[in-house]
């Protein structure tokens, strides 16, 4: 009894925790190259409607995956073109691409409104899958595997590699990597298209698995928990990855508080907390001394070459 | 031939002014096609979202009432805009003004006298302040973002609302619906004025504007302001305190947003889960439409007070998704940025070689 309810638990904030992994995970490597999208929330919404529909019209939800990676890219390049080449401020187009977001997915949803999919399943075998103990690692939907890998591989990419090298010389100092020779726009093009792609995979892993259907605005704010768990990891992939798991226990609390009036506080509270702690964390980190931890120099300023 | 970009030494005046209307115009050809293409009857639905409301009478009031809180709280963020101090959190301060004036409102319940809808706003004003103050001290103490900081507390006091409406502040006669008491008639202003159908926050955006303006073009706090956005070491050379405008344009914008809570309870009579619309969010792109004049503002707020109301429209007699009004805003806010570029940059058509360039750099 006791066992099953802690897997219960378990398999909920792993599941629960994954759409905001992926989501700060691309966004990390946003940030990193200097810029900030506060459009996460929209480019999830993207993925959520890409991806039901595809899989919904074509059966095959590796499809309809592609199909929400693809949307979530180029909804981030409607925000890069403005940004990076048109020099638009970074915090309003991002606010535009999350408002732009919530309506293009309720324009086509409203003909997906009501319908449900088959939720994309575990890929390990029944037997390890279903197990009633097992399943706390087997049994779990591809993405939560793909989220766990893709943050190890940014944390080896930006602190391992030349490639990861550069992308945080651009966002650190992008004047003195321009005049290095390294072609900044166009790191920060690919940036934001890549955390874009992850975002629209974070709206799949909604429409697809944690409520195999479509509704307006189905990510319920989760994009912005991604941004805060962003700051609050201090901009390091392996906070993110902790930090991912901390955020859903509070959000599995969250949860459990609504079901059942009340854990220790109200819901409210445990909704709030991510916020709060974000902030918290950001103030303690901006205070220190020293570079650790700290947001990227050049994160939300425009890119001007000569002056 | 080719396209050239030539940066202005000034920023053009007129592309200020014709940009914002050429977006707009934009706007409407292409949503004709977006509509068309996704099935729908593409010009009937854009005049629906942008001409109904204009020409229907009945609609004005509609109209009205939307645009007074735009532009209230909008007219408060200009002055950030200014001074590139970003305020996104005037949805978190809005909610703020709201609660505060819905606590007085719990308090007096069975009271009655004249100095109850002052003490409402005032506190609605005061709490607003407050809740932006708190990013900027964290800006001026902590060196934190101002935009990360004030956007994550438009979440905090979403989860403070629906606390409060859903315990402590619940209406013990509301049929266990989450929401409060409906205000008395003792904390109510009249729902239009003098029966003319203009909302009171109309009248209140229209003052704001006129105070905003001999704000910013006739005082030396204006001037600062602008000074610090502009050429921010070149202000702290000559004095002003960088820190003071950080506090200032925050808790100014946060008192307006609070206002505009108030000025919407009433209009609403009660507080429930539908009351946060995102007008604190819209009033960012009605401060940028607006070009962050007042004039601008207030013309701004009453465009996309249009785009919501003819987005109801479009839904009846279209059947368009109520959701697309929001399209139409992001669209504008787009165009709106991307023709930034044509303020600050002229193209030039050049047929001369490339060696020339750089001449004007």
């Amino acid at each position: 009894m006791t066992m099953t309810f802690i897997i219960d638990a378990l398999v909920t904030v792993i599941g629960i925790t994954t759409p905001i992994l992926l989501a700060a995970s691309g966004e990390l490597v946003v940030e990193k190259s200097g810029v900030i999208n506060l459009g996460v929330e929209g480019m999830m919404l993207v993925g959520t409607i890409a991806g039901f529909a595809v899989t919904f019209e074509t059966g095959n939800p590796w499809l309809g995956i592609l199909v929400a990676t693809l949307a979530g890219a180029a909804a981030a390049t409607i925000f890069a073109v403005l940004v990076l080449s048109l020099g638009a401020n970074q915090v309003a187009t991002g606010l535009a691409l999350t408002i732009f977001g919530i309506g293009l997915s309720s324009l086509i949803g409203s003909n997906y409104v009501g319908i449900a999919i088959d939720p994309l399943e575990s890929p390990f075998p029944d037997a390890l899958a279903n197990d009633s103990f097992w399943r706390v690692i087997f049994g779990h939907s591809p993405f939560v595997y793909f989220a766990i890998l893709l943050v190890l591989a940014i944390g080896w990419f930006i602190n391992k590699t030349r490639a990861g090298l550069v992308l945080r010389a651009v966002g650190e100092n992008d004047l003195s990597a321009h005049s290095i020779g390294y072609p900044v726009i166009a790191i920060r093009y690919a940036a934001v298209a890549f955390g874009g792609a992850i975002a629209g995979i974070a709206g799949a892993d909604f429409s697809m698995v944690i409520s195999p259907l479509w509704a307006e605005q189905m990510t319920a704010g989760r994009g912005w928990i991604a941004l805060a768990l962003v700051v609050f990891a201090g901009w390091r992939a392996g906070r993110l990855l902790a930090g991912a798991y901390f955020f859903g226990v509070l959000m599995a609390l969250e949860l459990y508080a609504k079901a059942s009036g009340h854990a220790i506080f109200p819901s409210q509270f445990w909704a709030a907390m991510p916020y709060l702690i974000a902030v918290i964390v950001l103030a303690l980190i901006s205070s220190r001394d020293g570079k650790d931890g700290k947001a990227p120099a050049c994160l939300g300023k425009p890119f001007i070459p000569n002056g | 031939m080719r396209l050239r970009l030539e940066k202005r030494l000034e920023p053009s005046r007129a592309m200020l002014v014709l940009t914002p209307v050429l977006s707009v115009i934009a706007i409407m050809l292409l949503g004709i096609i977006i509509f068309d293409g996704l099935g729908y009857d593409g010009p009937q639905a854009v005049w629906e979202l942008f001409f109904t409301p204009v020409l229907d009478v009945y609609k004005w009031r509609d109209v009205a009432s939307k645009a007074a809180p735009l532009i209230i709280i909008a007219l408060g963020l200009s002055l950030g805009n200014q001074a590139k101090i970003w305020n996104i959190g005037a949805e978190g301060q809005y909610i703020l003004g709201a609660i505060g004036a819905a606590g007085v409102a719990f308090v007096t319940q069975s009271m009655t006298g004249f100095w109850i809808i002052p003490l409402m706003i005032l506190v609605g004003m005061v709490l607003g302040a407050i809740y932006a103050a708190v990013p900027a001290v964290l800006r001026t103490r902590y060196g934190v973002s101002e935009v990360l900081s004030s956007l994550m507390f438009v979440y905090v006091s979403l989860q403070l609302l629906s606390y409060l409406i859903t315990g402590p502040w619940k209406d013990p006669d509301g049929h266990n619906f989450p929401q409060t008491a409906q205000l008395t008639d003792a904390q109510l202003l009249p729902h239009e004025l003098w029966d003319s159908g203009i909302p009171p926050g109309l009248l209140v955006a229209l003052i704001g504007a006129v105070i905003f303006y001999i704000i910013v073009s006739r005082t030396v706090f204006g001037f600062s302001v602008r000074a610090i956005g502009e050429a921010p070491h070149a202000a702290r050379y000559g004095g002003f305190s960088s820190n003071g405008i950080v506090w200032a344009t925050l808790m100014i914008s946060g008192a307006m947003a609070g206002l505009a809570g108030v000025l919407e309870l009433m209009q609403l009579t009660r507080l429930n889960l539908g009351y946060p619309s995102g007008y604190g969010f819209t009033a960012i792109i009605v401060s940028l439409l607006g070009r962050s004049h007042p004039v601008g503002v207030f013309i701004a707020g009453i465009v996309l007070a249009i785009t919501y109301v003819g987005g109801q429209v479009a839904q009846t007699f279209v059947h368009v998704p109520n959701a697309t009004a929001g399209l139409f805003q992001a669209l504008l806010l787009f165009a709106i940025l991307a023709s930034d570029l044509l303020v600050r940059y002229r193209i030039r058509i050049s047929t001369t070689s490339p060696s020339t360039k750089g001449a004007h750099s």
